[in-house]
């Protein structure tokens, strides 16, 4: 089964790659569904955690998100790659609501989780975050103890009963998160005495303490030096077993490294998805190639 | 393009000139940002000293020695021995024939008043307390401290001057001879002033005391606190957090800026219109006034605990949202803790003002003159401002270092209460 892609490109009158028609990896989409978008390359896939469906973001009257469309593989890592503001972050804050913070914002079109619409009136947003958990820019451990920090999650949402559950849940969130060794003599110790890469790899053990689903990196290298950065960049990978991760990054090297898929952003719209090697070497888009071949960005 | 060398030279010669007019700024920005310190400070320094120079000799006050005879005909004419008749004793007399004898020249009316008048009117009541204390004293003779008047004590401590005419220093020449044989005679003492900081107001200077006035401010800044503090963090979290920022938020945070800035006697009227007439709240009393105090730090409160909350870094708030914890839970957990500390900054401040606060309490009744020492928010008083206007305006010189010292008590219980509240504070400061 196989979907057109028959939209024309409002952005770019350059010439481009031919607009081909892009099979379904998988050919597994769902019976009659047909998505019309004017992305180039393939945006769903078989069993998607989470998808979008012409998601439209606007902050008052800017029209920050227009028409994405995509889906989130389970275990693997895609990418968000692109210009500064051109929604990357933006989409990426829309899949656990993170957009309802802020004021004036407002989401357009469907985005599910597991199949299930997380802007739908009954959804929960506790309940979503608790599924789909965030990691931001900025190591934004709380200013309390690291042992504090793991255990805020899942102490608010009620997931353990015993002490000896809690320390449990900790320690094994800090060894996955790879700090259990640096940390485990000072776990009374303040989350912000640490170094910027223990804390951002602190707030991705905080994370994942409450085992979500899926997990939302926003550029969680962009503030930390080369050793932390190959540090949180191969815990990435090791995280990529268990959950599904979607990674904004303004290095294209990271995605490179990281990711499985990776998606192109550009002045809100969603230009290219693809696997990552192709996307590298052979971007289908002028504006993908334009953007990692380093002509603007 | 090359470079000249005179080109250079000049440039760098333009730069050695602009830079001593640059320091030479620089310099004259720093003295006269000291002189700015060294000025307050200097008026800070002067204010102390004049006060506690005037003020310490309050704390002090001077006793006269007698020797009294219990007369029991005179105590106990009636002979029963029991309380309630030795309690109507005329302990006058008593103090009248101790002061006698201390000096048996005096014959004629008019000299017997002003010997009387050494002693303060207390002490009739004081031989009375001792009486009561210990009935087997009657018939005996003994050596008793008792008040001086203001008068004396004005002499003793020098605050009236020998030299002024007699009818306006208020102590004749006698009475001065008197004070100084006593003197000799070591039968006069200045101690320790315990009735200033344990009794109440009254009209003789030696036997007014602040202990009125300190509980009474106490009981006011108490309800003040108890109410204004928890409404206006609760309004701040509101506004702050959770109100929707449209005109009608806006309309309410023009008008919480204002308030701020309303004169205070302008909320002593409003309590006096609606605590007291429309809701009949009794006069003069502490649960008014700290309502009326209320009304009149909540603007600063409020003011002062949004800006500690938009002080805490959105980092926060979204690390906690992101974990799923609700917008109360961030707030609680992770926001409060953070803002507290510059929200009770906030509070120190506007309980520091309602301190110092007299006119909207004036307005309210609390400027009466109350003897007694309140116990109940409900029982009238008066608080510590009020009081130093009181005695400020009062005519006996005896009063003037009561003013004083009734301002160096006030200081004090200002340091104190600012002192709990940095202490209390630093309690809740995050080290890191």
């Amino acid at each position: 089964m196989s979907f057109s892609n028959d939209t024309t490109l409002k952005l770019d009158s350059r010439p481009e790659v031919p607009r081909t028609v892009v099979a379904n990896a998988s050919g597994e989409m769902a019976a009659g569904e047909e998505i019309k978008t004017a992305t180039v390359g393939q945006v769903t896939v078989a069993n998607p955690v989470m998808s979008a469906r012409t998601v439209n973001v606007h902050y008052g009257e800017k029209h920050a998100i227009k028409d994405v469309s995509i889906d989130v593989a389970n275990n693997s890592v895609i990418a968000f790659i692109g210009p500064s503001g051109c929604g990357k972050s933006t989409f990426l804050r829309c899949l656990n609501r993170m957009n309802d913070t802020i004021e004036n914002a407002r989401v357009e079109g469907l985005i599910t989780l597991d199949g299930n619409d997380i802007y739908d009136r009954r959804q929960d947003v506790v309940q979503l975050r608790a599924r789909v958990g965030m990691v931001f820019q900025k190591p934004n451990p709380f200013p309390k103890s690291i042992y504090e920090n793991v255990a805020y999650g899942p102490r608010i949402h009620g997931l353990v009963t015993s002490r000896a559950d809690l320390d449990e849940i900790v320690q094994t969130s800090l060894r996955k998160a790879g700090l259990w060794e640096e940390v485990k003599d000072r776990l009374d110790g303040p989350g912000t005495g640490l170094s910027g890469g223990q804390q951002q790899r602190l707030c991705i053990a905080r994370a994942i303490a409450v085992d979500p689903e899926v997990i939302l990196m926003d550029e969680p290298c962009s503030a930390l030096d080369p050793i932390a950065t190959a540090k949180v960049e191969d815990l990435i990978d090791e995280l990529r077993e268990n959950y599904a991760i979607v990674i904004v990054t303004h290095n294209m090297q990271q995605a490179a490294r990281v990711s499985q898929r990776t998606a192109y952003f550009h002045l809100g719209e969603l230009i290219e998805v693809g696997p990552t090697d192709q996307i590298f070497t052979n971007p289908r888009h002028r504006l993908t190639e334009d953007y990692i071949t380093g002509r603007f960005g | 393009m090359s470079r000249s060398a005179s080109a250079d030279e000049q440039r760098r010669a333009r730069v050695a000139a602009s830079l001593k007019r640059r320091y030479g700024a620089e310099r004259r920005f720093r003295l006269y940002g000291q002189l700015a310190v060294l000025v307050g400070l200097g008026f800070v320094a002067l204010l102390f000293v004049s006060i506690f120079s005037k003020g310490y000799s309050a704390f002090e006050q001077t006793y006269v020695r007698v020797d009294v005879n219990y007369d029991p005909e005179v105590l106990d004419p009636a002979g029963t021995r029991k309380p309630e008749d030795l309690a109507d004793g005329d302990y006058g007399a008593i103090v009248k024939a101790a002061l006698r004898a201390t000096a048996p020249e005096v014959e004629s009316r008019a000299e017997l008043k002003q010997l009387y008048a050494l002693a303060s009117n207390s002490a009739p009541r004081a031989l009375q307390a001792r009486i009561a204390a210990d009935p087997t004293l009657l018939g005996r003779r003994e050596s008793v401290w008792v008040l001086a008047s203001d008068h004396v004590d004005q002499i003793v401590k020098g605050y009236i001057r020998r030299d002024e005419s007699e009818e306006s220093r208020g102590v004749t020449d006698l009475q001065i001879k008197w004070i100084d044989a006593l003197r000799a005679k070591g039968a006069l003492e200045r101690r320790f002033n315990r009735q200033f900081f344990s009794g109440g107001d009254s009209r003789e200077p030696e036997q007014a005391g602040v202990a009125g006035a300190v509980v009474g401010s106490f009981f006011t800044l108490l309800v003040t606190l108890l109410l204004s503090f928890p409404i206006g963090v609760a309004a701040a979290v509101y506004l702050e957090e959770f109100a929707p920022k449209n005109r009608y938020t806006d309309f309410i945070e023009v008008n919480i800026n204002n308030l701020a800035a309303v004169p205070s006697i302008v909320f002593g009227l409003l309590g006096l219109a609606v605590f007291v007439q429309f809701f009949g709240l009794p006069r003069s009393v502490p649960l008014v006034g700290g309502l009326v105090l209320t009304l009149m730090t909540l603007p600063t409160i409020i003011i002062a605990s949004r800006a500690a909350l938009k002080a805490v870094p959105p980092s926060i708030r979204e690390a906690a949202l992101g974990m799923g914890a609700s917008r109360v839970q961030a707030i609680v957990h992770h926001v409060l803790p953070l803002a507290m500390p510059g929200m009770m900054t906030g509070g120190i401040l506007g309980m520091a003002r309602a301190l110092g606060e007299s006119a909207p309490l004036l307005l309210i009744g609390m400027v009466a003159f109350i003897v007694d020492v309140p116990r109940r928010l409900t029982d009238p008083s008066t608080v510590l401002p009020v009081q130093v206007y009181l005695w400020a305006r009062s005519s006996e010189r005896a009063f003037v270092e009561r003013t004083s010292g009734a301002i160096i008590v006030l200081l004090v219980f200002l340091l104190v209460m600012n002192g709990l509240a940095v202490l209390l504070r630093s309690r809740f400061e995050r080290r890191w």
